[in-house]
């Protein structure tokens, strides 16, 4: 029971890394890659309209992740105190930059919430990366299960470590990577003209960023974190996560090449969905390795709640999530096809 | 200050008070959408469409803030609760991963088509989204009340292995505690959502432009309004006190300022708790009118702060009754001012009558304060415990992060939602000034 809720608690995540990857990705590159506020207004409502439903991913898997390993919740969260406070932060600013940035049309207004939404956008899809980072390179767990990690210590891996290092750092950088080419790549499947033909240029250079940093990344995994390619070697099956990443990036590049922006979009998906199952997969049964005592390590079976709320939590999990998926399909349906915004043809009225 | 605990309690408190505030009108205000859009479809005018479409953009940026608001209040239970996220994830997070799953979700996504949809959806998928988002957001109210309940009365769990296990989800639905509660809190939306109509509505009809709006939303408002001041008092109020009375007769003793086991136990309308010597300081009461009210007997005996030990009171009693007599006060003059501007309503006067629109105007902060001093009853109430009975506040703390780093964020909160605070308060009266769409001069009259 445990290890099947470490699947579903794992495949929300990767849902939301997935789709509010793109969001992102486009607020990453929102400053850079549209030109005027009609390139701005047109950029903005290919997320306008799912931006928040994607972030919901990120909510309903915390609050997952609470009931089926509070153990894990309760740890991480409060050793990651500061991290997490910075990134709610961040969260903040870009939610409101979005809403607030609507409702008022003035020439000084909307270019100050562009650039709070591009800022916390980007460091956001960091944040998330070094995050990550952290969770793979291990926490100085105590006897107790707890551990306090300050912003930084120094960039060195040697304890006591601190939230960004070199190694976290790294995996910060390739996020940043990683979801520039996915929110470039939606951007040209929402866009057309010379705005979807910028995009389409972004996603190729972040592509060749990407490619780097996830080589580099890989092999600094590898000796940053043992446990990974040990269990990749015992359980070959788990192989097949790796190859899906491999592929989804060389034929995003392939379909890049092809102008065939959905697929290229869905190759990234693939992508970012492949790493992170490489990830997880490698780490298990651990969910937060100890980098201090390896024996403090904290296993899925450690931190999970008993066997019969997590049972009786799937009768309402299961009908939930098939009702999220409908609810999705629906909503992306309704704004399916290339976003145009016109002069003075608002996504929402403005006050003016 | 120098306290760990302190910190992240004033951290919770203050995240928590300043999120509600957004919740509160959304709630209510998602109803009267709702029915704004039926008669829009049902009588085929525009007129109705319109004002819709003005209450959308107050909801949308009222939404956002709740949203916002409200991940930093998930996040804290594990950040600064980790004891208490530890000892019971497994019970009270079935419902927040609930909340989550089967309310958020549908919220988000109707949202999203509701503001971002209206010429690019059907209007019957436009009407369905705003049906669909009012849903979600009462959906989402059933689960977080119930995560309150159950701490406020703790249920459907055993002790295993040191920490609580689920033992029955259905017994954190059949709470007793749920039922009034809820309801309580959504009619305190509902009034909420009311006067912050009733005020915008008033306020237009004063400086005579958008009178047509300005009346269609006081005929809305005003008897939504009344209908739900009068059920805050009876049947929720009531229902919620004697499950106080009932489950948490010290702190009903406290809320009341009762320090003296009573036969026949006197109501106080106004006084001051004074700790030291233990009564309250210059008391107005109604004899006997407290012990009727908690067992519908006159001469029924109820218990005093004496009858408990002081380590279970709790720890801040004059708050605690500040903020209940704060709120019921606040409900009775809103029964009051909503019963009076039906009447006139209903003998067609309100309209031209001056004082009463100004009344009604004026009345706009209120419903928060009560809403507020309510959620302040509630959790004083609870003290000194976290979950009632079973943990204490102090020992659910996070034991690892300290006070320092506390306080960079408790600082770093009341600095961001000052700014957000400011910015939202300009935006909505840029939105109230610039009013709704202007009507076609055909449209005239009523």
């Amino acid at each position: 029971m445990a290890t099947l809720w470490f699947g579903l608690v794992a495949f929300m995540f990767v849902t939301y890394v997935v789709l509010d990857g793109f969001d992102l990705g486009v607020g990453a590159v929102h400053l850079l890659l549209a030109r005027g506020e009609t390139e701005r207004k047109t950029l903005l409502a290919t997320i306008g309209p799912v931006w928040d439903g994607n972030e919901v991913w990120l909510i309903g898997a915390g609050a997952t992740l609470f009931m089926a390993f509070p153990a894990l919740y309760a740890a991480s969260f409060s050793g990651f105190f500061l991290p997490l406070m910075i990134v709610l932060w961040l969260l903040m600013g870009r939610g409101i930059a979005l809403e607030f940035r609507n409702h008022l049309d003035h020439p000084v207004w909307r270019p100050f919430w562009d650039v709070v939404f591009s800022v916390s956008s980007a460091l956001l899809a960091v944040s998330l990366g070094v995050a990550l980072g952290n969770v793979i390179r291990g926490v100085p767990l105590d006897a107790s299960g707890q551990f306090f990690v300050p912003l930084w210590t120094g960039l060195r891996l040697t304890p006591p470590t601190g939230f960004i290092d070199w190694y976290t750092l790294l995996a910060g950088l390739l996020a940043l990577a990683a979801l520039t080419m996915h929110g470039s790549l939606w951007a040209a499947v929402k866009t057309s003209g010379d705005l979807a033909e910028r995009a389409r240029g972004f996603a190729r250079k972040a592509w060749a960023a990407t490619a780097l940093l996830a080589g580099a990344g890989t092999i600094a995994t590898f000796s940053v974190q043992p446990l990974i390619p040990a269990r990749l070697s015992a359980h070959a099956e788990g192989l097949v996560f790796p190859v899906l990443a491999l592929a989804g990036l060389v034929l995003a590049r392939w379909l890049m090449e092809k102008d065939a922006d959905v697929r290229a979009f869905l190759s990234s998906c693939l992508f970012l969905a492949g790493l992170l199952a490489s990830t997880a997969f490698g780490l298990f049964p651990y969910v937060l390795p100890s980098n201090a005592d390896p024996a403090r390590s904290l296993t899925v079976f450690a931190a999970a709640s008993a066997d019969h709320g997590l049972r009786v939590a799937l009768w309402w999990w299961i009908p939930g999530m098939l009702l999220v998926t409908g609810t999705f399909v629906f909503l992306y349906r309704n704004f399916a096809g290339r976003v145009e915004a016109k002069d003075g043809d608002p996504a929402r009225p403005a006050v003016r | 200050m120098d306290s760990a605990l302190t910190v992240h309690r004033l951290t919770f408190a203050f995240t928590s008070i300043y999120h509600y505030l957004f919740p509160q009108l959304t709630m209510g205000l998602a109803l009267y959408i709702v029915v704004l859009k039926t008669l829009e479809t049902r009588r085929a005018d525009p007129h109705y469409g319109r004002a819709a479409r003005f209450w959308a953009r107050i909801f949308g940026l009222n939404f956002v803030m709740g949203v916002v608001t409200g991940i930093p209040l998930e996040f804290q239970f594990g950040t600064s609760w980790a004891t208490f996220s530890r000892f019971s994830g497994a019970v009270v997070g079935q419902t927040l991963a609930m909340e989550g799953v089967l309310s958020f979700f549908l919220e988000s996504v109707f949202l999203g088509i509701f503001l971002y949809g209206e010429g690019r959806v059907s209007r019957r998928v436009h009407t369905l989204s705003a049906w669909m988002l009012c849903l979600g957001t009462w959906l989402s109210g059933v689960f977080i009340v119930a995560t309150n309940a159950w701490m406020q009365y703790p249920v459907g769990f055993q002790v295993d292995g040191g920490n609580l296990q689920l033992e029955s989800l259905g017994a954190l639905f059949t709470n007793p505690w749920l039922p009034w509660q809820y309801l309580h809190t959504m009619a305190g939306s509902v009034v909420t959502a009311s006067f912050v109509m009733a005020s915008v509505g008033a306020f237009y009809l004063l400086a005579g432009r958008a009178e047509r709006f300005g009346r269609t939303v006081l005929r809305l408002a005003v008897p939504g309004g009344l209908a739900a001041a009068v059920a805050m008092a009876f049947p929720t109020g009531d229902g919620q006190g004697k499950n106080v009375a009932r489950y948490q007769p010290v702190t009903l003793a406290a809320m009341e300022g009762l320090f003296e086991t009573k036969q026949g136990a006197a109501l106080a309308l106004v006084g001051q708790p004074d700790m030291e010597r233990l009564r309250l300081d210059n008391p107005i009461e109604v004899p006997r009118l407290l012990s009727f009210l908690t067992y519908n007997r006159w001469k029924a005996e109820v218990k005093g702060l004496d009858a408990f030990p002081r380590e279970t009171w709790p720890q801040n009693v004059p708050l605690l009754y500040y903020g209940y007599h704060i709120m019921v006060g606040l409900g009775t003059i809103f029964i009051g001012v909503l019963g009076l501007s039906a009447l006139l309503l209903w003998k067609d006067r309100l309209f031209a009558m001056r004082p009463a629109l100004w009344l009604l105007m004026l009345m706009l902060p209120f419903p928060y304060i009560a809403n507020t001093t309510g959620w302040m009853t509630a959790e004083l109430g609870r003290q000194p415990w976290l979950v009632y009975g079973v943990l204490r506040t102090a020992a659910g703390v996070s034991p690892n992060v300290s006070a320092g780093n506390g306080l960079f964020v408790l600082l770093g909160f009341l600095g961001m939602y000052a700014l957000l605070g400011i910015l939202a308060l300009f935006l909505l009266a840029r939105e109230i000034e610039h009013g709704p769409e202007p009507t076609e001069a055909a449209e005239g009259g009523r």
